[in-house]
């Protein structure tokens, strides 16, 4: 799928003709524009929002003058990158609280949005702030959706309110509102169930819900993956219901999650929390700043730099920075830098977080085996000290005995020196491309990483 | 005779009562896309950029995809130059003799069942798109059709997803297997074969846990099922198909691209047509994977499964612009 592309280097190509010239002419940006809006449109944000979102940044795009950036592409994207963040709803924000407790929270939204497996983990994020949440479990209809609530609050420890299936949902969530105030639990959660909002009968069941309980939020599950159709959804549910807030969930797959911009544009409400995997604690409050690069396709690079942030031992990675300079990297730093790469997280997961890198060419294929940095680790802990840090030491009888001592063959540890010493060469391009005091901004930086990985970045593992 | 003539007299000998779920449960997709064209065509007489961009939005509208309809737009603008057409009015047939072309394909709509013995369908996608419910709704048409079923409860991860296809079982009347939360699906997969062969069913419908296509250890997983299953019974599974949402976007083709590669992806099914969503992006799968829709999912009862019918599909999706050319060939006779 060659127009999945990057929208950074499809700028480039844009803009490559502009060269020589100092001022961005109207019919560049028009052409600029064009870009902006396949990628827009690719990412699934609903036609119309783009429409007027592309009229908005080309106002700011003429006569732009670029002879003082070289690289004008980039300067777009800066102007649609802060737009759309600002689109998005500039921060985050959280969720309301009520003055006299409890604080009611009602989740709606269509079939399959997740709403039910949300409400679990929404009460199990208030757990952590020692708060203590009721889910109260409306869906009657769907089979076992009860249950599945009830299976999801043994999991956490919560309490769940139910009357079966045979009692009409507004009873149950008047019913489940008393029982919550008799025993003290400060937040309730009233999961509904999925219905398409163009169910009259339904909807009036909402309402009804809405009518009694007077929840303090309103909170709208709309999955990631949405298409086009995520603003007559979110139109609809936020005239019957005057939603609060929305809930993005199945955030971890490889949607670029557009639909996120049109919920915005159309219902004006903040994305509150966005559901990011499969566990029970993965919701995570929502960050409008990198859900404008993941729409741009330029990969969520601050949940990366923050999850390094956190996990990297600032010290360390200075020496290793230096180290990766001066090119006396060892195999001893090599195994210290992939323990902390894996204090990161699953490798896919931050391969994905990693601009371009799930659209690139033959990405696709290269599978991160956690088994197999662990077979590294082993020929790498089965050499002697000396061996570590002069691989050049490593002739034939002492592979051998690696192998053996690491439980693999000889050719593995060829191939994994072969690959050291590969990963020396490029750090040592790598560094010069940086210079000498580190990189010049991220985007440079990038530009370079991205070069590379084309053609001969091989990982070693 | 016109393509749409032809259209019409081949649906007339099917039965009125499909004919006419299709056109209730694609009633809105019909407002939004074929009214929008012929609106788009009456309002803008001319053939100029603006009228390109304007029937790209609509096209784009419908989650047809960003490809597919650039394809189809380049297509359009060389049949323009080609036959000389100024008129929008005369693009009209062209465009949609674009589109059927792109629906259609080759038509084997209907599920392939095993020549003798036991048919293994497995069911694959994402999470929520309603699988364990299509499969609740296949089971029923079966048994309908005085088929022996059988169920195998692959969703051992989703709190509460075994017993929601066991209450399927008991509405519809069929056996469940099953083992408890948290097991290897491949295991009862394993057993549901091995159940399926001993009481000699005719179908043994499979369902497994929603998994996004790019978590690589689940889609693993699937493929370990999916490997079980055919080592117990050569041939099978007969049929995989992969469930998708009709309010999906782009992401779809990413899914049936994955889907695809673990697990032999066969065929899909479209559920929840009967929202206001378009379901356009099957036109871009036909279009870029060509994966056939075996079924779709119109509406909330049991009985709102259907097979999927291009002609059909077609028919109800367009059933504006058929009238017209209707009313126009008449004319010409009158003539």
């Amino acid at each position: 799928m060659a127009a999945f592309e990057s929208l950074s280097s499809r700028l480039q190509n844009v803009f490559s003709k502009l060269r020589g010239k100092g001022k961005v002419s109207e019919e560049d940006v028009n052409d600029a524009m064009r870009e902006v809006r396949l990628a827009l449109l690719e990412a699934d944000v609903n036609f119309k929002v783009v429409k007027d979102f592309i009229a908005k940044v080309k106002e700011q795009a003429v006569g732009l003058d670029v002879s003082k950036s070289f690289t004008p592409g980039m300067v777009v994207i800066d102007i649609v990158n802060k737009e759309l963040t600002e689109l998005m709803g500039g921060t985050q924000s959280k969720l309301v609280k009520a003055n006299k407790p409890p604080t009611v929270i009602m989740m709606a939204g269509l079939q399959g949005a997740g709403k039910t497996t949300t409400t679990g983990k929404l009460a199990k994020l208030l757990q952590k702030g020692n708060h203590k949440p009721l889910m109260i479990a409306c869906d009657i209809y769907r089979p076992a959706a009860i249950k599945q609530l009830q299976v999801l609050g043994d999991q956490i420890n919560a309490p769940v309110f139910s009357m079966g299936d045979q009692t009409s949902p507004v009873d149950i969530a008047r019913a489940g509102l008393q029982h919550a105030k008799e025993n003290g639990n400060d937040y309730v959660i009233i999961d509904t169930a999925g219905r398409l909002h163009i169910d009259e009968e339904l909807m009036e069941e909402l309402k009804q819900i809405h009518q009694i309980t007077k929840p303090d939020e309103v909170l709208l599950v709309v999955d990631a993956m949405t298409g086009q159709d995520a603003v007559n959804v979110a139109k609809s549910f936020h005239e019957q219901l005057e939603l609060t807030g929305v809930v993005l969930t199945k955030l971890d797959g490889d949607t670029r999650g557009g639909a996120a911009l049109s919920v915005k544009a159309v219902t004006g409400c903040p994305i509150k929390f966005a559901a990011m995997g499969e566990k029970i604690d993965s919701l995570e409050p929502f960050h409008p700043e990198r859900m404008a690069s993941r729409i741009l396709g330029m990969g969520d690079m601050l949940s990366l730099i923050e999850k390094a942030q956190s996990n990297i031992d600032a010290e360390k990675a200075k020496e290793m920075e230096r180290k990766m300079r001066t090119a006396e990297f060892t195999f001893e730093d090599f195994l210290e830098q992939m323990e902390q790469v894996r204090n990161l997280g699953p490798l896919d997961q931050i391969m994905d977080m990693l601009p371009g890198m799930n659209k690139m060419k033959g990405m696709k294929d290269m599978k991160v085996d956690e088994k197999q940095i662990g077979r590294v680790e082993a020929i790498v802990r089965s050499m002697t000290k000396e061996e570590k840090q002069k691989p050049e030491l490593l002739n034939h009888s002492r592979r051998k005995r690696v192998a053996a001592g690491s439980g693999t063959t000889v050719v593995e540890v060829n191939r994994l020196i072969k690959q050291f010493d590969d990963m020396k060469k490029m750090m040592k391009q790598f560094s010069s491309m940086m210079g000498p005091k580190g990189p010049k901004g991220s985007k440079g930086g990038k530009k370079g990483l991205k070069g590379l990985l084309g053609k001969n970045m091989k990982f070693p593992f | 005779m016109s393509f749409f003539k032809k259209l019409k007299e081949s649906i007339a000998t099917k039965t009125e009562a499909v004919t006419n779920v299709f056109k209730e449960g694609l009633a809105k997709t019909r407002t939004a896309f074929a009214q929008k064209v012929e609106e788009l065509i009456t309002r803008r007489k001319k053939i100029d950029e603006q009228f390109y961009e304007e029937l790209e939005e609509i096209l784009i509208g419908a989650d047809v995809g960003v490809n597919t309809v650039m394809q189809l737009i380049d297509e359009l603008r060389v049949e323009v130059k080609k036959r000389k057409i100024e008129e929008a009015a005369d693009l009209q047939p062209v465009l949609s003799e674009k589109l059927i072309q792109l629906m259609k394909g080759d038509d084997h709509a209907g599920l392939r069942m095993a020549a003798s013995g036991i048919t293994v369908i497995l069911f694959v996608g994402v999470n929520g798109v309603g699988k364990t419910t299509t499969i609740g709704k296949l089971a029923h048409k079966f048994k309908n059709e005085g088929k022996s079923v059988l169920l195998a409860a692959g969703d051992t991860f989703r709190a509460g997803a075994i017993e929601q296809l066991e209450v399927w079982g008991q509405r519809v009347g069929v056996d469940v297997i099953k083992q408890q939360s948290g097991s290897d699906p491949a295991a009862v997969m394993f057993d549901a074969v091995q159940a399926a062969k001993q009481r000699g069913v005719d179908v043994l419908l499979c369902d497994t846990a929603g998994r996004l296509q790019n978590k690589t250890n689940l889609m693993e997983e699937l493929n370990k099922i999916f490997r079980v299953i055919q080592r117990e019974l050569p041939d099978a599974p007969h049929e995989v198909l992969l469930v998708l949402d009709a309010t999906t976007g782009q992401n779809a083709l990413s899914q049936a691209k994955l889907f695809g590669e673990k697990s032999g992806v066969t065929g899909l099914v479209l559920t929840k047509l009967d929202g206001t969503a378009k379901g356009g992006i099957v036109i871009a799968i036909r279009n870029e994977l060509s994966l056939p829709v075996k079924l779709v999912g119109l509406g909330e009862k049991m009985g709102d499964l259907q097979q999927f019918d291009s002609e059909q599909f077609i028919h109800a999706l367009f059933a504006g612009l058929i009238q017209r050319e209707d009313a126009e060939g008449s004319e010409e006779t009158a003539k």
